[in-house]
C-alpha cells in the first residue's frame, strides 16, 4: 500500500456518515493520540475512526511477536515508522527456554522492507537477531534512525559495524544486555568521518576494547549527544575527556570508573563533573571506589535516575552519595549496601518513587550477607512516594511487608524474591500468606506481583479476591493445590500475563482459564504438574489460543515440562523447533 | 550452568546424602508433586544433593514443609544471564572492596565464605578459622608447618597450586589466595615435603 496514495473510496451519502469530519482532519486530530491504549479505544467506535485511526498510527508496540504477523500489522498500519517488538518469554532471560525457540527479527524485517521502507526505529526485547538481520536493516532503510536491543542474542559485533557502516541517518544506538558474541571493538570505528547526527549511544555492557580515539572524535563531531554510556574499559582519564566535549549529557554510564589518579588528574575530572549541570541518570560505577566517588557529588543535583546495579558499594559510601542526590526518584543499588545502605536511602531520598535491590551473590548460599527485611522497612519509612520496588532478599517475615504496605500503599509494581525458594517467615516460621495478602489488601492500584517464600493456597486466594488491577503475575515453588490458581484465574479481572514455574498446579489450573486466556497476553506454565493431555483439551476447546509445549530431552509422553499458551491471529507459528510441540488447530 | 562450569566442584564435592544414596533421581515424580510443594527443578550435578533432601521433604510435616536442601536450581533466583556472568567475572578477578574466598574443612557439610580484607594478619585469620569452624589449628612454624592440631589451613592460589596458609607475606597472600580448605593433620603436613 503506497502511504501516499489518498485512500479515497466512493465517500458514502452524507446523511449516513457517521462522522461530520472529513477522513483527514479526523486523521489529524487522532494523530494527537500518542497513548496505544487510548488508540486501541478509539479504533473500536466506529469503522472510520478504526480507519482513521489506523492511517495515523506511527508508532506500534507488539508485545508478543506471534501474536500477529507482520503481513496483518502492514495490512491494517500503513505509516509506521517506529516499531517496538517483544519476543521470547520472560522466562528465557533465566535460561528456561530453548536456544533455538524462535522470535527471529527476520521475516519481520522482509515485510517491513517492502511495506515501511521509510522506518525509522526498532525496538527489540527478547528477540533473535542474527548480523545478516542487522546488514539487512542497516541496508534496506534509508531513514533508520534508532536500533535499541535487550535481552536479545544470536548477533555479533559485526553486526553492530553493519549499522554504524550504513545509517547515515542514525540517532540511536542502544545496545543493553544482550548474549552479543563480543569479537572486538572495531564496530565503533565504523562510524563515517562525517556522521554527526547520534543522540543516544550506549554501550556499556560491550567488553572488548574500542578504539578510544575514534570514540572522542565521534563523541566531539555529534553535537546533539544526551546518552552516552561507554564500556568497562574506557579508563576515568578518558571519560573525562569525552566528558569535557558532551557537558549538555542528560545521561552518563561512567564504565568501570576506576583508575589511579594523580591530584592534578583527580581536580581536573572534578572541574568537569561540576559542569555537568544537565545530569538527569548515572550508571556504571562497575569499579568504582569511595576515594573517587566525591567527583560524581556536583554533577548530582538534578539526578533522578541512579543505577548502581553494578557496583558493589558498601552502605557509608553510597550513604555519602545519596546525601547529594536530593532529587531522586529511582535508584538500583546491590545488596552489598546492606541495610544500613538503606536506611541512608530512606534518610535521603523523599522523593523516591522506585528501588531495585540485586544481589551481587545470588548463587552462593553460604553468604549470609546482603539486605534483609529491615532495610526493606527502613526505605518504606522514608519514602512514601515508592510504588516500584524490586527486592532481592534472603529473609522476611509477614508483619515487615505489613508494615512496608502500610507506609507505602500506592504499590503498582512489587516483586520480591526471599532467593531460599519456598522458605517461611523467618521469625515465626509461618508461610508468607499474610505478606502478600496485605500487598494486594492495601495497595488497590497494584498491576504486577512477583511472590516468594513458602506459600499456600491462601496467597491466591487473597490475590484473587483483592488484586482487581494486576495485570502480570509471577509465581515459583509456591501453592499447594489448584484451588489457589483457580481463584486468581477466576477473580484477576485485568491479568495479562501469568508465568508459574515449579508449583503444585496441574490440569485443572490450566483449565480453569479457558475465559481468560483470550484477554491475556500469555501464560507460561513448567515443572509443573500439567499433562500432555490437558494441553491437548485446552488446543481443542480454544482454538485461537496457541498452546505450545515444550520438551526436554529424555522426558515421558504424559507430562507436560513447559507450557506456553498465548492468543493470536495469525495462527499457529511455523517456525518452530522440533523440541517445541504445537498443539493448536488439532 | 556458570556455578558448575567454573569451579568444577565435583573434585572436592561434599554430599549431603549417606553413602550410597547417589542414583539419580527421575525428573517426574507425579506422587511427591502432587501432595506437596513441588521440589524444585533439578540440574543433573546436583542430583545427589537434592535427592537426600528430597526424601526429608516427603517425611516432613505436610503444611510446614522443609525448605529444599539448597541444590542448585536452573534459572533461580531470577536473574539475568547476563548479570550472573558479569558478577562471576568480578569475583574471579578479587578486585574492589572485598575479597571473598570461599572456606572448606575437611568432614564438614558446607563450606562458608569469607573476606580476606578484613583481617590483617595471619594470627587473625587463623582465630576467625578457629572461631567459625570450632577447631584448632596451632601455631605455624616454617619448617614445621602447623604442629599441635589436627587441621592444617592450606589454599589455592591463582596457579591453582595447592599451599600452606603461612609461606607467604600476607600482602601477597590475600591476592594470591582463590579459596581455602582446612584439612585434617596428616594431609596438611604432607604439603611441607
Amino acid at each position: 500500500m503506497d502511504p501516499n496514495s489518498k485512500r479515497k473510496k466512493e465517500s458514502p451519502p452524507e446523511t449516513s456518515r457517521s462522522s461530520p469530519f472529513p477522513d483527514e482532519v479526523l486523521e489529524r486530530i487522532l494523530g494527537l493520540l500518542k497513548s496505544n491504549k487510548d488508540r486501541s479505544s478509539v479504533s473500536l467506535v466506529c469503522k472510520d475512526w478504526y480507519n482513521a485511526e489506523s492511517w495515523s498510527r506511527t508508532h506500534v508496540f507488539i508485545g508478543n511477536c506471534y501474536s500477529v504477523s507482520p503481513e496483518i500489522v502492514a495490512r491494517r498500519f500503513p505509516k509506521i515508522r517506529s516499531v517496538t517488538l517483544k519476543g521470547k518469554p520472560r522466562f528465557s532471560d533465566f535460561n528456561l527456554v530453548p536456544r533455538n525457540w524462535g522470535a527471529d527479527i527476520q521475516s519481520w524485517l522482509v515485510v517491513f522492507a517492502s511495506k515501511y521502507p521509510f522506518l525509522e526505529e526498532l525496538r527489540l526485547k527478547r528477540m533473535t537477531v542474527t548480523d545478516e538481520s542487522l546488514e539487512f536493516l542497516a541496508l534496506n532503510f534509508p531513514d533508520f534512525k534508532a536500533l535499541s536491543l535487550l535481552s536479545c542474542d544470536g548477533f555479533s559485533t559485526d553486526g553492530l559495524a553493519a549499522i554504524a557502516t550504513h545509517c547515515k541517518n542514525l540517532t540511536e544506538l542502544d545496545i543493553q544486555e544482550n548474549g552479543i558474541d563480543d569479537k572486538s571493538g572495531n564496530w565503533l570505528s565504523c562510524f563515517p568521518e562525517n556522521f554527526s547526527s547520534l543522540e543516544v549511544l550506549n554501550f556499556a555492557n560491550l567488553n572488548s576494547d574500542v578504539n578510544f580515539d575514534a570514540l572522542e572524535k565521534l563523541v566531539s563531531r555529534c553535537k546533539s549527544l544526551k546518552v552516552l554510556k561507554v564500556n568497562k574499559n574506557v579508563s576515568l582519564e578518558q571519560l573525562q575527556r569525552l566528558l569535557v566535549c558532551t557537558p549538555q549529557l542528560t545521561e552518563i554510564g561512567t564504565g568501570s570508573f576506576s583508575q589511579e589518579l594523580t591530584g592534578c588528574q583527580y581536580t581536573e575530572l572534578e572541574n568537569t563533573f561540576n559542569h555537568c549541570k544537565s545530569l538527569e541518570t548515572l550508571s556504571g560505577l562497575w569499579e568504582a571506589t569511595a576515594p573517587y566517588l566525591p567527583v560524581l557529588y556536583p554533577a548530582c543535583t538534578n539526578l533522578t535516575f541512579l543505577n548502581l546495579g553494578y557496583a558493589a558499594l558498601q552502605s557509608h559510601e553510597l550513604a555519602n552519595l545519596l546525601r547529594h542526590c536530593p532529587q531522586l526518584r529511582r535508584l538500583w543499588v546491590l545488596d552489598t549496601v546492606e541495610d544500613k545502605g538503606l536506611e541512608a536511602v530512606g534518610s535521603n531520598c523523599p522523593l523516591l518513587e522506585e528501588l531495585r535491590v540485586f544481589p551481587a551473590d545470588p548463587f552462593d548460599e553460604e553468604i549470609i550477607r546482603g539486605v534483609t527485611e529491615a532495610g526493606f522497612v527502613a526505605v518504606s519509612y522514608g519514602c512514601r512516594r515508592l510504588h516500584y520496588v524490586l527486592y532481592f532478599c534472603r529473609q522476611m517475615t509477614n508483619a515487615a511487608v505489613a508494615t512496608i504496605v502500610q507506609n507505602c500503599p500506592n504499590f503498582t509494581h512489587f516483586r520480591l524474591c526471599i532467593m531460599n525458594p519456598g522458605q517461611p517467615d523467618y521469625m515465626t516460621n509461618e508461610p508468607m500468606d499474610e505478606a502478600f495478602g496485605a500487598v494486594v489488601k492495601t495497595c488497590s492500584k497494584l498491576q504486577r506481583l512477583s511472590v516468594s517464600g513458602l506459600l499456600t493456597d491462601l496467597t491466591f486466594v487473597y490475590i484473587g479476591r483483592y488484586a482487581k488491577n494486576l495485570e502480570t503475575l509471577s509465581v515459583a515453588f509456591a501453592g499447594s493445590s489448584d484451588w489457589g490458581m483457580q481463584c486468581v484465574l477466576g477473580g484477576c479481572p485485568k491479568l495479562r500475563k501469568l508465568e508459574i514455574r515449579d508449583c503444585p498446579f496441574g490440569n485443572a489450573t490450566l483449565l480453569s482459564g479457558l475465559e481468560k486466556y483470550e484477554s491475556m497476553r500469555s501464560l507460561w506454565m513448567s515443572s509443573c504438574n500439567v499433562t500432555m493431555n490437558g494441553c491437548r483439551q485446552l488446543a481443542r476447546e480454544m482454538p485461537r489460543l496457541n498452546v505450545e509445549v515444550m520438551k526436554e530431552e529424555g522426558s515421558d509422553d504424559i507430562q507436560a515440562d513447559k507450557v506456553y499458551v498465548y492468543r493470536s491471529v495469525a495462527g499457529p507459528r511455523r517456525d518452530a523447533p522440533p523440541s517445541v510441540l504445537t498443539l493448536s488447530g488439532l | 550452568m556458570a556455578y558448575e562450569g567454573d569451579l568444577n566442584l565435583k573434585a572436592t564435592e561434599l554430599r549431603l546424602g549417606l553413602p550410597g544414596s547417589d542414583e539419580p533421581r527421575k525428573k517426574s515424580t507425579p506422587s511427591v508433586r502432587s501432595n506437596k510443594r513441588a521440589s524444585p527443578e533439578i540440574s543433573e550435578e546436583s542430583r545427589t544433593r537434592s535427592n537426600s533432601s528430597a526424601s526429608i521433604a516427603e517425611n516432613g510435616d505436610r503444611d510446614i514443609c522443609a525448605p529444599p536442601a539448597k541444590a542448585q536450581v536452573v534459572g533461580w533466583p531470577p536473574i539475568r544471564s547476563y548479570r550472573k556472568n558479569c558478577f562471576q567475572t568480578q569475583q574471579n578477578e578479587a578486585e574492589g572492596t572485598c575479597m571473598y574466598v570461599k572456606v572448606s574443612v575437611d568432614g564438614a557439610p558446607y563450606l562458608r565464605k569469607i573476606d580476606l580484607k578484613v583481617y590483617k594478619s595471619y594470627p587473625e585469620l587463623l582465630k576467625a578459622l578457629e572461631n567459625m569452624f570450632k577447631l584448632t589449628i596451632g601455631e605455624y612454624s616454617e619448617r614445621e608447618g602447623y604442629n599441635g592440631s589436627n587441621y592444617s589451613p592450606t589454599y589455592e592460589d591463582k596457579d591453582g597450586d595447592w599451599m600452606l596458609v603461612g609461606d607467604v607475606p600476607w600482602e601477597m597472600f590475600i591476592y594470591s589466595c582463590k579459596r581455602l580448605r582446612i584439612v585434617r593433620g596428616s594431609e596438611g603436613r604432607g604439603l611441607r615435603h
